[in-house]
């Protein structure tokens, strides 16, 4: 308990810190609106994806077929598997010479030459939008699949009695009633994505300058990597950051609580 | 149900079920059949899916390599560690809440579900100076308490939600017995609650396991870097053991998998705490 509140301190000391001075300094970096630019793509992106693929997955695992276990172990896998170890495994699949990605897409046609994923300008932001719909597609299914059973048989009864089947039924049953784990998986998955480090280091690792960082990374750059080092410029973003999150998560919790248990 | 419709329904969903646990396996298998080749073929164009000559020494290299026994030790004792920590102080914060009323507490379990979202990402500029004036770069302290801060959060909602659902008569008839509080708390509750207690265990602890950018911040020296940064190592600009990193990330996995997979049930009440239920 001491701990949890001890972060609270420890955001305290970091705004203590700061002057107002570095947030003017933050505001001339020549790198800044690239890097907003590119955080708005990757959460808006990674999520709406997300979102839409998870739908689909949910349904497919709410129904029961043969295997059904077995996929939903599949699924795991991603989960719980270490970030920084699938992304360094992004990183080997995607690569110009000995990646598979490669070899397969020019097996198969789809591709005449090899394309160097990671380092062309035009596919480095599609490429690490790939593996962060891929790390967060198990837990976002897993909401909604944790909705969808929520959702008792009796509804879908009551809408084929009124004529309503198939895609109607999704449409105008389904949907509305997947609405707050929607909302759930949608804000929790805005704040993780936001938050999300390892992918976009790891993929982006090769690429000198901030052309395709996010804020997260970006800053992380500033503080420890970069020619700048230049932890109370870092600090600022970070409190910058701070207050996105503490949005979204206000977000959430006007989406949580209309559902909050009675007890 | 119509016998026909329905059989080419289960086979339809069967087929879609396979071809998506493929696809999310497919990168994994690759991972593994990697770190099953000889370093030579690693450089081989075209490239190839299966290894031509199978290797699974590598294995033995990364198990007797120093610096993996090393990442491995520090792993293991932040991840235990932290954990520990975790259940000492969640267990009892999550009992309490769960059997008492007192002021402030939905907002002691808000405020707990709001620490969850600040992931250490945006906080680890701060978390480095502050670690830094205190002295503790490079220490297993600072490791395990920033862990165990942040796989808090979940260890409480999810065991304050096993404890709520235990009856209270259980314990009433433990006291009619002649059980203490804290007698029924330890004989009753606790091996009631097991399932839970065995999820934020396992829960906190592949949290800890898998943590990678305070590893990285906190951690400048090679002897005391975790598994996630460590095995980066294996591929850098100067060296490229690609078969050595998968190994030794395959070992880090398989385990981790495993154990997910027992607490999959329980988790995803838990990560949503009381929105979804």
């Amino acid at each position: 308990m001491r701990a949890s509140l001890g972060r609270y301190s420890i955001t305290g000391l970091h705004q203590g810190s700061v002057g107002l001075r570095n947030y003017g300094r933050l505001l001339q970096q020549e790198a800044l609106p690239t890097v907003i630019g590119n955080t708005l793509i990757w959460v808006t992106v990674v999520v709406a994806v997300t979102l839409l693929i998870s739908l689909g997955l949910a349904q497919l695992l709410n129904g029961s077929f043969p295997g059904r276990r077995l996929v939903r172990w599949a699924l795991i896998v991603p989960w719980a598997a270490s970030l920084i170890m699938t992304s360094k495994l992004f990183v080997w699949l995607y690569d110009y010479y000995f990646g598979l990605l490669n070899r397969a897409l020019t097996v198969a046609g789809a591709l005449a030459l090899p394309v160097d994923w990671l380092g062309d300008d035009a596919t480095v932001m599609g490429a690490m939008i790939a593996v962060g719909v891929f790390v967060s597609l198990p837990f976002t299914s897993y909401v909604l699949l944790a909705g969808l059973q929520t959702i008792p048989g009796e509804v879908y009864e009551a809408a084929r009695v009124d004529g309503a089947s198939g895609w109607r039924a999704y449409r105008w049953v389904t949907l509305p009633l997947l609405r707050p784990a929607l909302l759930v998986a949608a804000v929790l998955n805005l704040i993780y994505v936001f938050n999300s480090f390892p992918i976009v280091w790891t993929l982006n690792d090769r690429n000198p300058g901030f052309a395709h960082d996010t804020m997260i990374t970006y800053m992380y750059k500033i503080a420890f990597k970069s020619a700048l080092r230049d932890v109370g410029l870092a600090a600022a973003l970070g409190v910058v950051n701070v207050l996105l999150i503490l949005l979204a998560v206000l977000g959430y919790l006007r989406v949580a609580r209309w559902r909050e248990e009675p007890a | 149900m119509a016998g026909g419709a329905g059989l080419i329904r289960r086979a339809a969903l069967a087929s879609a079920g396979l071809l998506l646990g493929a696809a999310l396996l497919a990168p994994y298998a690759v991972m593994l059949l990697t770190a099953l080749k000889p370093e030579a073929e690693l450089r081989m164009t075209p490239p190839r899916l299966l290894p031509a000559t199978w290797r699974p020494q590598n294995f033995w290299t990364v198990l007797r390599d120093p610096d993996f026994q090393s990442w491995l030790t520090v792993s293991l004792v932040v991840a235990a560690a932290s954990t520990a920590l975790v259940l000492v102080a969640a267990v009892p914060a999550a009992y309490y809440t769960a059997r008492h009323r007192f002021p402030g507490r939905s907002a002691f379990l808000f405020l707990v579900l709001v620490t969850q979202m600040f992931a250490p990402t945006a906080l680890v500029v701060g978390l480095y100076r502050e670690f830094f004036e205190l002295g503790l770069i490079n220490t297993y302290a600072a490791l395990i308490l920033v862990n165990a801060a942040f796989n808090l959060a979940f260890a409480i909602w999810i065991l304050r939600a096993f404890f709520a659902s235990i009856p209270r008569e259980i314990e009433e008839a433990a006291a009619v017995d002649g059980c203490g509080s804290a007698g029924a708390l330890f004989r009753i509750i606790l091996p009631v609650a097991l399932p839970g207690i065995v999820t934020a265990t396992i829960f906190a602890f592949i949290a800890a396991w898998n943590e990678y950018i305070v590893a990285l911040t906190l951690m400048t020296d090679a002897n005391m870097r975790p598994l996630t940064v460590g095995i980066t190592s294996y591929v850098t600009a100067y060296v490229q053991h690609w078969d050595l990193l998968f190994a030794a990330s395959t070992i880090a996995i398989v385990p981790v998998v495993v154990l997910f997979a027992l607490i999959e049930p329980y988790l995803v009440s838990g990560l949503t705490a009381g929105s979804v239920k």
